[in-house]
This record gives structure tokens, C-alpha cells and sequence, in this order.
């Protein structure tokens, strides 16, 4: 720290000044939101039926996408990292672009290929009886192809860079591969693969253009809180400044508590 | 290397649409902004086509959404001159903020059917037909014009159905009917019309239907009244109305 002060330059002013103005501009709109608010409302908002089955329906579902994008996008990570194969560039550009391809797009593509009529759907409901629009399994969907590369992404980025001489001597000592991978690998990748799972939350918790053309809007089943926020802009401003506020607090206070633990960790490299 | 060709490549996009854009600030366009119902997209994108046609240097722009959005924009402040809305509410809510010009004008009208998909697989043929809690119906928001009057008809008819989605406009509705998502939905006639046989329309008796009146009015803050007055007084004129009734609106 010391060190860092000995060396500190003036800085040129023109850069300070056009930082500032960018820190204005994303500093200004939460302020904007909070002038609005209608604070005496508050809790009489929060607590009522369709703002907390909106709550609920959020955590849940964007829990349950954490757990499935964990499960499927570590081992594709890990692919994507460790084995070169045919194809493989064109698996990175896929997860590239379902990142950043307007969530309303994925949407349409989800609803072309798993609904009633889609390509796979149609299969799913003639011989399983299986339809997913205007199901919380499409909200979880639509969560899941938006996020998931997040994680993917992030957790390959530290695979590629761990020295994989750790995982050779725990095969020497007699690891199978699958328990080197469990008890090596995973834990070497520790603050990278909770980054990912944060990142992937986060975006799940807001997903709203996919889960709005995939999973339709019920309040109770796929309404979500930034479904919620949205049809309460037009009947509620009120109730949607609150909501509004609500999923700000929750995911600044998720990203303030984990702060320590991923940031923390990283900054000293990696915990071996 | 790659730094240039990539700089190249992000390069070429912008230089193309800062010709495009400088090509017509040349001729020096004045564009008419119209805020207008989904419901009227085709009609209302006819119509500005003819009288751009007529008026040389004169873009119409549209923003075609649910009339709840759109009057909230005007509301906001967004650089609208004319808005046209598909219930008498939502214009009430812009002329209530002192935003519109003069009284607005009820230029069209329209009722509502039900849509199935195309065939009519699942048979139905009455509002009575819906209450199938097997069936996915589907609608809007109430506070967009459809889904408040689906829910006057479904008030007029006596029944209580609880849909499976609350979309966000009309034209989402026809989608996914459409496309055999939902099966069941209640549009404006015209979207039945306009969709060209891709969906089938169910009658609705005149005992449980609405007349859905299409206000529209110029924006007090827009810069272009004139030219608004001259869209409006398109749409009232016979070509104007040929449009409109092609399309399955009705006229006053």
C-alpha cells in the first residue's frame, strides 16, 4: 500500500474530469430512483400478494438456475478448457453469442424449439405430454440460456490458466480422474467458479426479454420480479419504483456480502 | 495484426451508417413521429407510405406498441406528434397532462373476436368454450386496451376465466396463437384480418362485444403540428379510410 502511494502521480485533470462524468452517468439513475420513491409506501408494497409471489418466484427460480447451470456448465468449462476437439471454437462463439444476443431473440429461439409447435417441443408433447410455455420450467429455461455462459466462460478462463501439474501429481499418487477433478480441480478454482455462479444469479435474477417471449407472464407461475416491475409501470408506478428499488438492494447486497470472499481471494491469486 | 483488422471491422458499420444518415440530412427530411397502437401497424404504415409519397422530404416515423406504453412515453416527454390510441383510457390519460394540441378525434373503430389457430383444431366456438381450464388462453395487462376489454367482455358474458399469460400486447397474442403456443386468445377483429388466414376467428355475439374507438390527437409540445393536422386529415380523407377499412376497421 505504502508502495503504491510512494509512486502516485498527479494525474491529468481532463481524465479525472471525463471518468467523473462517466461515474455521473451510472451514479445518477439510482439517484433519480430513490427521488421517486415513494418511501411511506414501502412497506405496505412489499407486502403484498403478487410483489411477494413475484419475490419468491425470482429466488426460486434463479436458485434452481444457479444449480443447473453449475452442474452442465462446469463439465462443458472443463471440455472447453482441457480437450481440443473439432468444433470446439464454434461452441466458444455459441456461448459468446447467447451472451450477447438481446434476450428477447433467445426467447423467440426457445419458443421455436421448445414450444408446442417447435422443433423439439413437438415431440415433448406428443409423447411425453410435455408443454413448457407458460411453466416455471420455461422461466428456469430461459434463465438458464441466458446465464449459463457466464459461468462457462468465466470458470474455463481459470481452468485454462491453472497449472495443471497439480492434477498430474494427484493422478501419480493414485487419484482416479474423477476424484482428481473433484477434490483438485474444483477446489483450485474455487473464486473463479463462485464469480461465475454469482454472475450467472445476477443475470438469471433480471432475465427478463426470454422469460417474457418463453414463459408468458402469470403472476404465481412465470411472473418474476422484473415481469412484475414491468406490468406494474402502467397500472402502479408507485409499486414498480419500490420493485424497482427492491431487486437493486437485493443484488447489491448479494454482490457487497460476497465481496470479500471472491475479490479477497483472487487479488492474492489463486488459494493452493 | 489483429488489432487493425479488427478495428476495421467495428470501423466499417459505423462509416456505412454515418453515410447513410448524412445522405439524408442532405435533402433535409422532417420526420413526423407517430405514436401509434400495435393494432394500427399496417394500416397506420400504408398510410404513412401514400403520404409520404404526397409530401417530398416528409419521413414518417412510427412507434407502434401497447397504447399504456405509448402513452406513458408521450407522458415522459418522448419526441412524439401525433398519437393514436386504441381506447378512449389511455388518450384520456395524455389530454388529462394537458399533452394533446386540440380534443382528439375518434377515427376508427373495431371489435373483438376470438383467435384460434388456424383449422380451429380444439373447436371452439363461443366465449363459453374457454372457460376449458385445459385450454391456454392468453391475454394482456389490463391496463393495455385488449386485456381491459376481454375483461369486459368476459363481464358482459357473465363467465370468469383465468388466463395463462398476460402478454404484453396484442400483437404478441397472435404470435403465439399463431404459432399454436396458446390456443386460445381475444384481438381486435383486424388482426384477424391482417394475419391473412394464419390464425381463425371465432364471432363474438354483438350481446357481449365492445366497439373499440381509436382516438387520436396531435401532441401539444411537437414542432411539426401542421404536418400532423395533414396525417390526420389523410387518414379522415377517402384514401385514407379505404386503408382503414381494408384492413377491418371500422369507420364513424
Amino acid at each position: 500500500m505504502s508502495q503504491v502511494r510512494r509512486h502516485r502521480q498527479k494525474l491529468p485533470w481532463q481524465i479525472i474530469l471525463i471518468a467523473s462524468i462517466a461515474v455521473a452517468f451510472f451514479l445518477s439513475p439510482f439517484i433519480g430512483l430513490l427521488w421517486r420513491t415513494p418511501w411511506s409506501k414501502f412497506t405496505d408494497i412489499v407486502t403484498r400478494r403478487e410483489i411477494r409471489d413475484a419475490l419468491w418466484l425470482s429466488v426460486q427460480t434463479s436458485l434452481i438456475t444457479s444449480i443447473v447451470c453449475f452442474v452442465f456448465g462446469v463439465p462443458l468449462a472443463w471440455l472447453l478448457a482441457r480437450v481440443d476437439f473439432r468444433g470446439r471454437r464454434f461452441i466458444r462463439a455459441l456461448m459468446t453469442l447467447s451472451m450477447v444476443l438481446p434476450p428477447v431473440i433467445g426467447g423467440i429461439a426457445l419458443l421455436f424449439t421448445f414450444g408446442r409447435r417447435g422443433l423439439i417441443g413437438q415431440y415433448l408433447d406428443s409423447w411425453f405430454g410435455i408443454r413448457l410455455p407458460f411453466t416455471t420450467t420455461a422461466v428456469v429455461m430461459a434463465q438458464c440460456f441466458v446465464a449459463m455462459p457466464f459461468l462457462v466462460l468465466t470458470v474455463e478462463a481459470a481452468l485454462r490458466q491453472l497449472d495443471t501439474r497439480f492434477e498430474d501429481v494427484a493422478r501419480t499418487l493414485g487419484g482416479s480422474r474423477w476424484y482428481v477433478f473433484r477434490r483438485v480441480t474444483l477446489p483450485s478454482i474455487k473464486p473463479s467458479l463462485f464469480a461465475g455462479l454469482v454472475l450467472a444469479w445476477a443475470r438469471a435474477l433480471g432475465e427478463f426479454g426470454a422469460t417474457i417471449t418463453f414463459a408468458g407472464n402469470l403472476p404465481g407461475t412465470t411472473q418474476t420480479m422484473p415481469l412484475a416491475t414491468y406490468a406494474a409501470l402502467d397500472s402502479n408506478p408507485e409499486s414498480a419504483l419500490i420493485l424497482s428499488l427492491l431487486m437493486i438492494a437485493i443484488a447489491f447486497s448479494i454482490l457487497i456480502a460476497l465481496r470479500d470472499r471472491w475479490l479477497g481471494r483472487t487479488e492474492q491469486g489463486l488459494p493452493l | 495484426m489483429f488489432g487493425r483488422r479488427a478495428f476495421a471491422v467495428v470501423l466499417a458499420p459505423i462509416a456505412f451508417f454515418t453515410a447513410c444518415t448524412s445522405d439524408s440530412n442532405t435533402q433535409e427530411t422532417t420526420t413526423l413521429n407517430v405514436y401509434a397502437a400495435s393494432s394500427l401497424a399496417t394500416p397506420f404504415e400504408l398510410a404513412g407510405l401514400a403520404f409520404e409519397k404526397a409530401h417530398p422530404g416528409v419521413n414518417v416515423q412510427f412507434n407502434l406498441g401497447a397504447s399504456s406504453d405509448l402513452a406513458r412515453f408521450v407522458e415522459e416527454g418522448a419526441p412524439a406528434d401525433i398519437f393514436a390510441s386504441a381506447d378512449i383510457a389511455n388518450m384520456d390519460k395524455v389530454e388529462s397532462e394537458e399533452l394533446l394540441d386540440t380534443p382528439p378525434i375518434i377515427f376508427a373503430t373495431n371489435y373483438l373476436e376470438i383467435v384460434v389457430e388456424k383449422g380451429n383444431p380444439l373447436n371452439i366456438l363461443s366465449l363459453q368454450d374457454l372457460t376449458n381450464s385445459d385450454l391456454i388462453f392468453i391475454t394482456t395487462n389490463p391496463d393495455v386496451p385488449i386485456g381491459r376489454y376481454t375483461t369486459e367482455v368476459f363481464k358482459k358474458a357473465g363467465i370468469t376465466i383465468a388466463p395463462d399469460s398476460f402478454e404484453n400486447n396484442v400483437k404478441s397474442i397472435m404470435l403465439k396463437v399463431a404459432g399454436g403456443e396458446a390456443d386460445a386468445g381475444i384481438v381486435y377483429h383486424s388482426e384477424v384480418v391482417a394475419a391473412d388466414g394464419e390464425v381463425d376467428g371465432v364471432e363474438i355475439p354483438s350481446d357481449f362485444n365492445i366497439l373499440a374507438e381509436y382516438p387520436i390527437g396531435i401532441i401539444s409540445t411537437s414542432d411539426n403540428k401542421e404536418l400532423a393536422r395533414g396525417f390526420i386529415d389523410f387518414l379522415l380523407s377517402p384514401d385514407g379510410r379505404a386503408i382503414l377499412s381494408q384492413h377491418g376497421f371500422g369507420l364513424l
